[in-house]
């Protein structure tokens, strides 16, 4: 089985989120980049395959050079090879786009994806990588198994969860279920010094028609201050919420 | 030229987002000087649409569509949106909904921006405010396709009754084949979702353990709300994982959040930052939570959150 894990850039959690150039674009100074927490829980996931059934494991990212080191802690965690696809992540289509030429090239099986990335949020790529590569397609995929080329998935759905039957080629959303948190790996120092010789292949894009775009960021509005309540007077807490916030 | 949206309904009965999604497409039209279509599957009295906005309802009536299938719906709205000719099509942010998105958008060949929080600024070009960096942000973006794919974020816009009448239109797409079989569905039926909720009652870590969430249990129930739980809680295994909220988490978009015993980390903030009104109840008064919320209580969850029940449960019975 051939897997390909997504390997989105992402600002690290913890990181103040600012807009430079007129608030036209994301201001990376001082920022901690690291693997999409979505498409971290895939990877570890696609470890445990490559590890128990024996598959192969690639990752790729679309994006400049600036992202490489983020492939190459992929390729430290455990995966055999990594693909860069030189072009800008402009929106999810584009590099929806880019991905479905690497996935009909590269005749995997199994696409991981997070279910969303935690900077633009669009969760789309998996989604539309499927629809462009007529792949089957299980979002929000907290439980995976492959036997053969058949897969049982579960997805959270709201207010509970749906166990769903399907088969490769098959592209999933991912996110945390799909291995625990203490599953996670950090890489040790013999992965990273293997990483540094496993092949990080750079490829050209194909054209794509950008069909949405940014044109200016802004933050929400500065909060007012928190107004106290008594933790004796919770009456009036109450009345608050009734009256002032209209809530209750 | 018109905007189609596609309403949700839950064994037959119309979800609160679908009113939602149809007064927000109402008010994209009345921008472009258009109508509303709506797409409506196995629901009954689909004319209802009609008071928030809907001038005609598609009515899909199909056993086959009984239980959801993203490639089977996003088939079924790609081709009422051909039909009629829409190019602005709406959905709402529900898991579903955000599962057939993806598939629709490839489809229409329509720019797809999700997580919209306005109605469009501007409509040449096209642009709509959305959500970025997880509720930390917005970013203004432009659709330049033909076909305009917006998904709504879940009580953005409310709901908006113009008292209006839809006719009904009977609507038989064809629908294909799909790779993917729904087994089983494991849903609580007496429990109200993250998503749905108006109302989310969250814990976190200053519980000490699992064995107190009848204190958060007990107050959701009084406010009809949703149990959710911080990071830490549901790494701990306290909670399950489709309690937690945060950044990695559910997103919370509620009317009232109230966070117990959570210190209120950036990313934490960052899942519930959509919420109305914030109300943290904790001892510390130091926590970071304090800065993010609109009101305050510092004190011992033990002691406050059982009077705020009783309080509570008293305000219920008196104006019921």
């Amino acid at each position: 089985m051939k897997i390909l894990v997504c390997i989105s850039h992402v600002p690290d959690t913890t990181s103040k989120i600012n807009f430079t150039e007129g608030d036209t674009k994301f201001d990376t100074n001082g920022v901690q980049f690291v693997i999409n927490p979505n498409d971290e829980f895939g990877l570890t996931r696609a470890m445990w395959f490559k590890e128990k059934q024996g598959a192969s494991v690639d990752v790729v990212n679309v994006g400049g050079p600036e992202t490489e080191p983020t492939l190459r802690k992929a390729l430290a965690i455990g995966a055999d090879a990594a693909i860069r696809v030189n072009t800008e992540a402009v929106d999810g289509a584009t590099v929806a786009k880019q991905l479905a030429k690497v996935v009909t090239d590269g005749g995997y099986d199994l696409v991981i994806a997070g279910r969303e990335s935690i900077d633009y949020n669009g969760g789309m790529v998996p989604g539309m990588l499927a629809a462009m590569t007529g792949a089957n397609f299980v979002t929000n995929c907290i439980s995976l198994e492959i036997d053969g080329t058949n897969a049982k998935a579960v997805r959270e759905i709201d207010g509970g969860k749906e166990t769903v039957s399907t088969s490769l080629p098959l592209v999933i959303g991912g996110q945390k279920g799909l291995v625990e948190e203490s599953d996670l790996r950090i890489p040790n120092m013999r992965g990273i010094m293997m990483a540094r010789k496993k092949p990080l292949t750079i490829v050209e894009p194909v054209d794509a028609n950008v069909e949405t775009k940014s044109t200016g960021f802004e933050k929400p509005a500065p909060k007012g201050a928190v107004k106290l309540v008594d933790a004796e007077n919770i009456d009036e807490l109450v009345n608050l919420l009734h009256n002032e916030a209209k809530v209750i | 030229m018109s905007v189609i949206v596609y309403t949700e309904s839950e064994k037959g009965k119309f979800k609160k987002v679908a009113f939602e999604v149809v007064s927000y497409a109402k008010a994209i039209a009345d921008k472009m000087g258009t109508s509303v279509t709506a797409i409506a599957v196995n629901a009954e009295n689909p004319e209802s649409l009609g008071n928030y906005g809907a001038s005609k309802v598609l009515a899909v009536n199909d056993d086959s569509l009984n239980v959801f299938n993203a490639k089977k719906y996003a088939s079924a709205i790609e081709q009422a949106t051909k039909q009629e000719n829409a190019n602005v099509v709406v959905l709402s942010s529900s898991a579903d909904s955000k599962y057939l998105a993806p598939i629709l958008a490839v489809g229409l060949e329509a720019g797809y921006v999700s997580n919209v929080v306005e109605v469009p600024s501007n409509t040449a070009p096209f642009t709509v405010k959305r959500t970025a960096f997880t509720n930390k942000a917005f970013a203004h973006t432009e659709i330049n396709t033909e076909v305009k794919l917006i998904g709504l974020s879940n009580n953005s816009f409310g709901l908006v009754e113009s008292g209006g009448s839809a006719s009904v239109e009977t609507f038989t797409p064809n629908i294909p084949d799909s790779g993917v079989t729904v087994e089983s569905v494991d849903k609580a039926t007496d429990k109200v979702s993250i998503a749905d909720a108006e109302v989310v009652v969250s814990g976190g870590r200053g519980l000490k353990g699992p064995e107190n969430w009848a204190l958060i249990e007990d107050l959701a129930e009084v406010l009809n709300a949703a149990t959710a739980c911080s990071k830490p809680v549901s790494d701990l295994g306290w909670r399950p994982h489709s309690e937690h909220v945060g950044q990695t988490g559910k997103p919370v978009a509620s009317n009232l959040y109230i966070a117990i015993g959570i210190s209120g980390a950036i990313q934490h903030l960052a899942g519930i930052n959509s919420s109305k009104v914030k109300v943290v109840i904790n001892t510390d008064p130091e926590a970071p939570f304090f800065k993010a919320a609109d009101y305050g209580i510092v004190g011992d969850a033990f002691e406050v959150v059982p009077v705020l029940t009783e309080k509570l449960k008293a305000f219920k019975a008196q104006n019921a």
